[in-house]
């Protein structure tokens, strides 16, 4: 393979890694937030992408426009997980971590079950955006808009999450929520509301993510699992609960991929993220920017 | 039990409520192996089948997750292993599907063990997360290796039916009882460990590593142990369901998902229970066949509404697992 072929490679790996760090960080803030994986963050990635091809659908406007609509609607849900589930997951007294790991799994696969009822199994794909079948030229590097423009996205959600989390009142109050539950209460922050905000920020950041996907990618029933995996990884590879972690993690993770399908046939192309996740929690057993 | 309802009460107390246990687990088995004699319908047999073995894999995952408090979420590795080692003994080289548990077995205790000396130094979430990477791991070689007929899986030639290469044609007792036999085997090495030294030692690494480690617990031995004897016991649950289906590739025994349903049983059933997996898989597992044959039919989607509604609302209102329904003292 020529050096351009490379570079070629290694560019999409990037964007790639942009998307997988949008999908992963909603996953990470909400641990940070609360010390709660979400199982079911693949199946809202899904359904993100479902609003966003439903919204095209019906009517007929570019997705591009259609993504604050998605993202509002996902915030909507993930409160609604909040306040309708994990709130109660959180008050088991005994083993509630496997309690929580299962109330959402079964959340995952209640929506999983309830998109093949009412989608049906097929494979959709919205092919209305002003952006499809576009490439954008990079020092002679060629990559498709949908997917430069996921990046840029990515960027600049991460750019907003930073200013969120350092200049607003609410992201004071999230941080000071993931440092101590119990002495916030003392201040006067509601937990409660805390958290349920912190799930709408997580619910959201992914419906962006799903939002911008559904742009590039089939969507159908079971896409969320599989990027949920790479969600998983992403997290515990930039740590648990660091955001700016899962933006390198993710980075990574898309890079290593791309790096794999030039020496593995790109069926292996997880392979790579793998062994390079396990070098790493091996040496940092807390992740690249975790803390323990 | 906690330390202090365990001081509480005297030893002999304690001994006399565990040899009950067997009392109780005797009568239930043999009116489990009797069950075939009353029942010929062949679906109600499958689900039998199935429900046994997933209280048997459900029991060794409760060996080193509900004993001694290490949530894996691979254990579809050593399924798959335990598959693959007698699909591959029995079809390539004519061994008996007995001897290839044998073997299965054995190489997953190994592997266990390896990742074990990989991943037991890592914490809570960072655990879980590194037995789910390698599982995928040992899913994308099956995948994609040829030694393990790839994507296409492979299939049981059609042999002489009988105990050595227990091929069965249409009956579906004998497969009842190796089932049977299996869980039996699993609830009575956890009733043995209950009472050991060994079983002290990996609920004391549940409750309290740093505390367990100050008494002169050996931590890390306790997890290997446990970590070995459970993927051994799920191993030869994959080479059973490998002769029972005679047919796999690497989705129907080897997927994330699978990680997850052999956890399930014991979790809604009463996690590091005796007889939790078992309570667990005897609801979860028939509730799954009959909304999957009856709802899920033409792929509706239906069944899996069900089934996730089921699981979130049990792991919400019984935390402790359906087992905390029954008074203390029997349990």
């Amino acid at each position: 393979m020529t050096a351009q072929g490379i570079f070629q490679v290694l560019a999409s790996g990037l964007l790639m890694g942009l998307i997988y760090a949008l999908i992963a960080v909603g996953l990470s803030l909400i641990f940070g937030l609360m010390d709660v994986v979400n199982f079911a963050h693949g199946e809202m990635l899904m359904l993100a992408m479902y609003a966003a091809f439903g919204l095209w659908a019906i009517s007929g406007i570019d997705p591009v426009l259609l993504m604050p609509l998605v993202v509002a609607a996902m915030a909507i849900f993930g409160a609604l997980v909040y306040l309708g589930i994990v709130r109660y997951a959180m008050r088991a007294k005994s083993n509630a971590g496997m309690v929580q790991i299962f109330a959402t799994f079964g959340l995952a696969v209640l929506i999983q079950g309830l998109a093949q009822f009412l989608f049906s199994p097929d494979y959709r794909s919205i092919n209305g955006s002003f952006l499809a079948g576009k490439t954008v030229n990079l020092l002679g590097v060629f990559l498709p808009a949908p997917q430069v423009f996921g990046g840029v996205v990515s960027l600049a959600a991460f750019a907003g999450l930073w200013l969120l989390m350092t200049r607003t009142d609410f992201g004071k109050a999230l941080e000071a929520t993931r440092e101590d539950q119990g002495a916030v209460a003392l201040v006067g922050i509601d937990r409660n509301k805390i958290f349920a905000l912190g799930w709408a920020l997580g619910a959201g950041l992914v419906g962006l993510a799903g939002a911008v996907m559904a742009i590039f990618y089939y969507v159908h029933p079971q896409v969320g699992s599989g990027f949920a995996l790479v969600a998983y990884v992403t997290v515990a590879l930039g740590g648990f609960g660091s955001v700016f972690g899962a933006l390198a993690a993710g980075l990574i993770v898309g890079l290593v991929e791309a790096a794999t399908t030039l020496v593995l046939p790109s069926a292996m192309k997880s392979m790579g993220v793998y062994v390079l996740y396990l070098g790493v929690v091996f040496f940092r057993p807390s992740g690249l920017f975790g803390r323990l | 039990m906690s330390l202090t309802s365990f001081l509480a009460s005297p030893p002999s107390r304690f001994a006399a409520r565990h040899r009950r246990q067997l009392h109780l687990a005797v009568p239930v088995v043999a009116a489990l192996a009797a069950l075939p004699f009353a029942l010929h319908d062949v679906y109600l047999l499958n689900v039998l089948i199935l429900t046994l073995l997933y209280a048997a894999m459900a029991q060794s995952w409760n060996i080193l997750g509900g004993y001694c408090g290490q949530i894996s979420l691979g254990h579809a590795l050593y399924f798959g292993i335990g598959a693959y080692a007698t699909t591959l003994l029995w079809v390539n080289h004519g061994i008996t599907p007995w001897g290839g548990m044998v073997v299965g077995a054995a190489l997953s205790a190994v592997t266990a063990l390896a990742v074990g000396r990989l991943c037991f130094r890592l914490k809570g979430h960072y655990f879980s997360i590194a037995t789910i990477v390698i599982a995928e791991i040992g899913l994308l070689i099956v995948h994609n290796a040829e030694f393990t007929g790839g994507a296409l899986g492979v299939q049981w030639p059609i042999a002489g039916d009988g105990w050595w290469s227990l091929q069965f044609g249409r009956a579906k007792a004998p497969y009842v009882w190796v089932a049977l036999g299996l869980f039996a085997a699993t609830w009575l090495v956890t009733w043995v460990i209950e009472d050991s030294p060994w079983g002290y030692w990996w609920r004391a690494v549940k409750d309290d590593v740093q505390a367990a480690e100050s008494l002169g617990v050996e931590v890390f031995a306790s997890k290997m142990s446990a970590a070995a004897v459970s993927a051994a016991f799920t191993a030869v649950g994959g080479g059973f369901y490998a002769a029972y289906v005679a047919y796999i590739d690497p989705e129907s025994v080897m997927t994330f998902r699978f990680s997850l349903l052999f956890a399930l049983p014991a979790v809604l059933g009463g996690i590091g229970t005796l007889w939790g997996p078992l309570v667990g898989a005897l609801v979860l597992v028939p509730l799954t066949e009959i909304t999957r044959s009856y709802m899920g039919g033409s792929g509706s989607g239906l069944d899996l509404v069900i089934y996730g509604g089921l699981i979130m609302v049990v792991a919400l209102a019984r935390p402790e697992g359906l087992l905390s329904l029954l008074p203390r003292r029997s349990r």
